[in-house]
Parts: C-alpha cells; structure tokens; sequence
C-alpha cells in the first residue's frame, strides 16, 4: 500500500503530499504522521474531500489510514 | 479529545482574543500598533544584548519570552514537548536574517502589518500586498518540489528544553533588573501586563496553531481557508479596539514608525513573505515551535535577533524618513538569497 509519510516535514509539505495523492484518485494509502499540528491539518484536509479514514496511534507517530 | 481550537470557531476566537490584547498593548504603553511585533521586539532585544546600539531600540521585550513559555505550557500540559530539529539548520538561519531585514526595511513582521493596517496605516496595504507577493512565490517553490529536508527527533529531552530554559534565564535577568539589559527605555506597557499577555498569547496560538503566513499559504495552495479566518478576525477585532480606544488614525503620511517609500514597503514584504513561507510559518509560528522544543524554529529566531542587528549596525533599516542607507541593497540581496534557496532546496518527486 501507498505510504504518505510526513513525519519531520515543515509545515505546508505534510499537506502538499496528502493533497497529491488525493489528486491523483489514489483509492487507498497510509498517512505517517507525527506533529499534532499536522495530524489536525490533515484530518481537516481529509475531511474537505469527504475522504473516511481510520487512525492508529502507534507510540511515536499517528497513522491515517484512508480507504 | 477534540481540540476546540483547531475548529473554525476555535481560530476566530484566538485571532480575536490576540487581536483585543494586542491593542491593550499599545494602550498600556507599547508603541503605537505595535501591540506585537516580532521583527521589532527582536531589534529591541537584539539591543539590550548589545548586538547594535541604535540609540532608544534596546529591550527584551517580554512579549516574546512570553509567547515562547505560553506555548511551552501548552505543549507540556497537552503532551506535544517534542525535542527535534536537524532540518537544514543553517538554512534556516539565513532565511531569519533575511527575513527580518525585509522586516525592518518595511518596519513591521506580518503580526504588526495586520495592527499598522487596523490602525489606519494605509502603507500596510502596500505591505501585505508585498507579503501575500512573496509568500505566492515560495508556494511555487513548494509546489516544484522546494523541501528543506526531514527534521528528527532527539532522544535526548535537553535539547529541546535548551532554547526555553535559555529565554527563562533572560526573564529572570530581566525581572530582577539586571542593569545592562536596560541601557534604554523605549515605550513599553509594564513588563507584567507584556508578560502575562503574551503568556495568552502563545497558549492560544500554540492551540490553533495560528499562523500569519500559512493563513496566504494554505488558502493559495489547497484552498483551506482556517488560518486565514483567524488572521481575518485578528484584524477586524484589532480595528474595531483601535475605533474604541481612540487608536485609529487613518493615512498614508506621518503614520507611527513607517514611511510611504511604497516600492521598499512591498520589496521589503515580498523579502519578508518569501523567507517566512521558505521556513514554513510566520515569525510568531516559529516562537511557538522553538517553545514546543523545535531546535529549527529556535535557530530561525536566533537568526532574526542576528540579522535585527546586523540590520542596525549597517543602515540597512528603515525610519519614518524613509529607507536606510543600505536598505535597497540588503532587500535585494535578501530576494535574490532566498530565490537561490528556493531553486536550489528541491527535492524530486517520484
């Protein structure tokens, strides 16, 4: 499966490569995550485009799974 | 648990709460709309450090000790205290030199565009049509691939307590008057009310993560509009204090530290815009990062404070006059540093 990981990037890239993955209709990928700042971004970004995902919180990240 | 402050109505009331004490500021003594701002209060602490000696400008504001222990309270409370940092450290640092030299030729970071423009100061229209210039051309960087590279996690706790601890230190000098630190007095609101203020100040933002030039980015980018509507309300709510306050004096001639040179107003904002988008947020952003253990947005600080200084001691900042002597020069050498980064830092992508 497609992983989008964003764990140390400076704000905008988490949401850049979230939204190029959208773009590009990817069904299904995971989103690693690891800024409380980001996790909300993405989840606000996730949610405009109506997109259902399930998180999992592992002891020093997040991940999204979009599906 | 949700967090109220990331939602819509969570970002209106933090723009309008810090929209409400940063005008408080300036009634309570601050300079006029000068309530916050980054760019000048780093120039006053650069001074009362010893790093230029420009006559009135030397004072650690405690406005930006404040945001950074506000956001450091929050971030320990709320469990994101994350050490880190290791992302193109030197990079960063430039980008704060430059940034704050763009800053200082316009005379205001984009916190004290939005209170110059609530307070009448039509040169701040200049100002922000220069800072929404230059953060559009580091979008086009971000979107070509521009990356300063991944940030990593430090094991080791002190590392991200270093730039904190370091900003108590200076607090504690500063409560207890230690002499050097106020050669001069510039006009100040009483160190307790800056404080405390701020403290406010910096747990909000660190909550909505309010940020002044994300709120340009993320609207140009991908169209989200959160941050924007807080930068919205901030300069809405900071206007209609000024009306109540009798604060508002509207004009593009004799305003509070500005000057109507309107090419350097805009070149000194795209200067500005363009640094800050580079380094991914506006000054107050990184504060409230190097509070929540960011070692990068702490070294981007340290390079404001450098470059305040360096700014002072080479003519490179503006007046009510006008530009300063080297004002030209440093704006351009700024841009044209900056769109080398902006070339050079890119990462293909697959």
């Amino acid at each position: 499966m497609i992983q989008v990981d964003t764990r140390g990037l400076s704000c905008p890239q988490p949401i850049v490569l979230v939204n190029m993955e959208i773009k590009k209709g990817t069904k299904e990928f995971e989103i690693l995550l690891d800024s409380q700042a980001s996790i909300e971004n993405v989840a606000r970004l996730l949610n405009k485009h109506k997109l259902s995902f399930e998180t999992i919180q592992k002891a020093d990240h997040t991940i999204y799974h979009v599906k | 648990m949700k967090n109220f402050f990331s939602t819509r109505w969570g970002i209106i009331v933090v723009g309008a709460v810090i929209g409400i004490l940063a005008t408080l500021l300036q009634k309570f003594g601050n300079p006029a709309n000068m309530g916050i701002c980054v760019a000048c209060f780093a120039r006053d602490t650069a001074g009362a450090l010893g790093f230029h000696h420009a006559g009135n400008l030397q004072y650690v504001r405690p406005e930006l000790i404040g945001i950074i222990l506000g956001s450091l309270v929050m971030a320990l409370i709320f469990k994101e205290f994350k050490p880190r940092g290791g992302s193109a450290t030197i990079v960063r640092f430039f980008l704060g030199i430059f940034a704050v030299i763009g800053a200082l030729v316009f005379l205001g970071c984009p916190w004290r565009a939005s209170l110059r423009l609530a307070g009448g100061d039509w040169n701040a229209i200049v100002g922000f049509a220069g800072l929404i210039g230059g953060i559009y051309i580091g979008t086009l960087f971000i979107k070509k691939g521009y990356n300063l590279g991944r940030s990593m996690p430090s094991n080791k706790k002190l590392s991200g307590w270093i730039f904190p601890a370091s900003m108590i230190i200076l607090l504690i000098l500063l409560v207890f008057g230690f002499k050097k630190l106020a050669n001069a007095n510039p006009p100040h609101a009483l160190l307790w009310i800056s404080l405390g203020f701020a403290l406010i100040i910096g747990a909000l933002a660190q909550r909505s993560r309010f940020c002044t030039v994300g709120a340009f980015r993320d609207m140009m980018m991908i169209g989200e509009s959160y941050l924007l509507t807080g930068l919205g309300t901030f300069i809405v709510v900071a206007f209609i204090m000024n009306l109540l306050l009798g604060q508002f004096h509207p004009g593009f001639a004799n305003q509070p530290a500005a000057h109507t040179m309107h090419l350097w107003n805009f070149l000194g904002m795209v200067l500005a815009g363009l640094a800050f988008t580079l380094a991914g947020g506006c000054p107050g952003r990184q504060l409230v990062m190097a509070g929540e253990g960011d070692s990068d947005a702490a070294i981007f600080f340290l390079g404001l404070i450098v470059g305040a200084g360096l700014a002072h001691n080479f003519g490179l900042t503006s007046s009510g006059k006008g530009i300063g002597e080297f004002g030209a020069a440093g704006t351009i050498i700024g841009i044209i540093f900056c769109l080398i980064i902006g070339f050079t830092m890119v990462q293909k992508r697959k």
